[in-house]
C-alpha cells in the first residue's frame, strides 16, 4: 500500500499502482496514470474506462473478450488501444481492482 | 405433486439427483432429470488418453447407472427455460413444469470461435483433450509422430479444470521422456495468463517444475487466430508461435440453451450468487457446476463442495426459511506432473493454494503443493471414488469448505 499524487489528488495505490478506493477516481487522474505509462487517452480510451467502471459496478467478470463484444471496440482495437495488456492497464486506468482470472 | 428438475445429467446434475432423492419425500416431489446423452464421461480421464494411460473404455460409462429409483430420467436435447413461468421446453415441444429448478448444464468447448482452429488441420495436426474425439485422435498421432514443436496453447479464460494444460505438458515431458525422443520434441505452453498459473505461491511452484522438465512458457499470449497453412498461432497484438502439432484448450461457453433461454451473460453461463448459489434473477432456480458464472474454478472437486452448499439452501428454501449455507468457493485439484508423481492445491475465494497437508493437518497422507508419488495414487484412486462415491452423493472425508488447517501461510 502507498499513496500517490495524481492530477493534484493523493490517493492509495497498491504496489502495482491500482487504485485502492475507485471513488477517488476522475478522468484526469486517469489522463495522468496513463501519462505515466506513455499513453495519450482519447475519448475512445474514456469510452472502455467508463464501460469497464459500470460493469464492475454491477459484479460482473471482465475479460478482453467482453469488451471485445461490448460494441466500443474490438478486440485488436483493444490492443491498439492499450499496447502489452489492454486488460491490466484499463482497469489500472479505469480505477477499479485488477480482474483477476479464476484458477 | 411438486416438481424438482434438473437440467443436465454430467456430474453435478448427477450428484444433486441421488442427494435430493434420499432427501425428498416420494409421494410429495417429483425429481426429473434432463440430459440429451447417455453416456456418462469421467472427464478427469480424458488427460491420459492422448498417452496411451488409459482408453476410451476407461472413461465411459452409461448415466443411466447413475440415476437412483424414484428419478424420471428424460433423454432429450433442452430448447430453453420460460423462467417466467417455471416451464422447460424439450426439443419436440414437450413441456416439464416445475417448482424448483437446478441448471447443471456445464461449460463446453467451441473451437470455432477462434478462426482457423476447426480447420483443415483439426485433429490431424490440432488436438483438443476436452472431447473423447479429440483425446484419441492425439493417442494415434502421438504414437506415429517423430518430434518436433509441441504446443499447448490456451485460448480463453474461463476453462474448464485450469490445471488440466499444466498436466498435459507433465504428462508429455514424462512420454516423450520414455519413448526416448524427448530430446527432439520442444514443449511450449502459451497462455493468456501473465504466468503458469494465476495465484504467486503456485505459480511459483509450478514455474520451477516446468523450469526443471525444460518446458518453456509463453505468457500473455492472447490468441486471434491460427494460421493452417504456415502452422502458427497468432495473437492479438500480432506476436506468432510456430508448432508442429498444436493442442489447444478451445474457447468454454455455458451451453447454447442457456443463451436461447435468455439466462447467461456473455459467456452463456448463469448469473449466480457465489455464496447461496441461487440465481440472481430467479428464486426458484439454483445453478450448480460449471453453468454458473461464480468465481472459482470449472471443475469436479467445485461442483462437489458445491453441491453440500446447494443441497442445504434447497432444503431451506422449499421450507420457506433463509437460506443460511454459504459457499466459499472451495477447489481441490489433483495436478498429474508425470513419473509417478502428482501436486495437490486447496483452495477457496479467498485463499490461494499454499503449502501443507490435506485433508488431515500435519498428516496428509497428501503433501499440498508438494511433488510426492502418494498425491499421484490420490489421483489414480479417484476414478474409483468419482464412479462409486461421488456421482451417488455420498459422503467424502472432506469437508465441503476449505479448511486453513494444515496450511502454512507464506508471506
Amino acid at each position: 500500500m502507498a499513496e500517490k499524487t495524481l492530477a493534484g489528488k493523493t490517493v492509495e495505490v497498491n504496489d502495482e499502482g491500482y487504485l485502492l478506493n475507485r471513488d477517488d477516481w476522475d478522468k484526469d487522474l486517469a489522463a495522468e496514470m496513463a501519462k505515466e505509462d506513455g499513453i495519450e487517452l482519447t475519448d475512445k480510451h474514456y469510452e472502455v474506462l467508463e464501460y469497464l467502471r459500470e460493469k464492475e459496478a454491477a459484479g460482473e467478470s471482465l475479460t478482453i473478450r467482453k469488451v471485445g463484444k461490448s460494441g466500443i471496440t474490438d478486440i485488436k482495437g483493444l490492443y491498439q488501444l492499450f499496447p502489452g495488456g489492454p486488460l491490466k492497464l484499463s482497469s489500472k486506468y479505469a480505477g477499479i481492482a485488477k480482474p483477476a482470472s479464476c484458477v | 405433486m411438486k416438481k424438482l428438475v434438473i437440467l443436465g445429467a454430467g456430474t453435478a446434475g448427477t450428484m444433486m439427483a441421488n442427494k435430493l432423492r434420499g432427501a425428498l419425500d416420494r409421494e410429495e416431489w417429483s425429481i426429473t432429470i434432463v440430459d440429451q446423452f447417455k453416456t456418462h464421461y469421467y472427464q478427469p480421464g480424458f488427460l491420459f488418453i492422448p498417452f496411451g494411460i488409459y482408453n476410451s473404455h476407461d472413461v465411459i460409462k452409461p448415466k443411466s447407472d447413475f440415476i437412483p429409483t424414484g428419478v424420471n430420467m428424460i433423454y432429450s436435447a433442452i430448447d430453453r427455460v420460460e423462467a417466467e413461468s417455471n416451464k422447460v421446453h424439450l426439443e419436440g415441444g414437450k413441456i416439464l413444469n416445475y417448482d424448483y429448478l437446478i441448471i447443471a448444464t456445464g461449460t463446453k468447448t467451441f473451437p470455432d470461435e477462434t478462426p482457423g482452429l476447426q480447420d483443415k488441420l483439426w485433429h490431424k495436426e490440432i488436438f483438443d483433450f476436452y472431447t473423447i474425439e479429440g483425446a484419441c485422435a492425439l493417442q494415434r498421432f502421438f504414437k506415429g509422430w517423430e518430434g518436433g514443436k509441441l504446443v499447448m496453447a490456451i485460448t480463453e479464460l474461463p476453462y474448464k479444470c485450469p490445471v488440466a494444460p499444466l498436466e498435459f505438458v507433465f504428462l508429455a515431458d514424462a512420454y516423450f521422456t520414455q519413448i526416448g525422443i524427448r530430446d527432439k520434441v520442444d514443449i511450449s505452453y502459451v497462455t493468456p495468463m501473465p504466468g503458469a498459473f494465476t495465484k504467486p505461491v503456485a505459480t511459483k511452484m509450478l514455474s520451477e517444475l516446468l523450469a526443471e522438465k525444460n518446458i518453456t512458457v509463453i505468457p500473455d499470449f492472447y490468441i486471434e487466430r491460427v494460421d493452417n497453412d504456415s502452422k502458427k498461432l497468432i495473437s492479438y497484438d500480432e506476436r506468432e508461435v510456430e508448432f508442429d502439432v498444436l493442442t489447444v484448450v478451445p474457447v468454454n461457453m455455458g451451453d447454447e440453451m442457456i443463451e436461447r433461454s435468455g439466462l447467461g451473460d456473455d459467456m452463456n453461463f448463469v448469473p449466480t450468487d457465489k455464496e447461496t448459489l441461487q440465481s440472481k434473477k430467479h428464486e426458484n432456480i439454483f445453478v450448480l457446476g460449471d453453468a454458473s458464472n461464480i468465481p472459482t474454478s470449472k471443475a469436479g472437486s467445485v461442483a462437489h463442495f458445491a453441491a453440500e452448499i446447494l443441497f442445504e439452501n434447497l432444503m431451506s428454501a422449499i421450507e420457506g426459511r433463509p437460506l443460511h449455507a454459504k459457499f466459499d468457493g472451495h477447489a481441490n485439484c489433483y495436478i498429474e506432473t508425470g513419473f509417478g508423481k502428482g501436486a495437490l492445491i486447496d483452495f477457496n475465494y479467498d485463499t490461494e493454494p499454499l503449502p501443507g497437508t490435506f485433508p488431515l493437518p500435519g498428516l496428509g497422507p497428501f503433501g499440498l503443493l508438494e511433488n510426492t508419488k502418494i498425491n499421484h495414487y490420490g489421483k489414480v484412486m479417484f476414478r474409483w471414488i468419482y464412479w462409486h462415491i461421488l456421482l451417488k452423493g455420498k459422503e467424502l472425508p472432506v469437508e465441503p469448505l476449505m479448511t486453513m488447517a494444515g496450511k502454512k501461510k507464506v508471506n
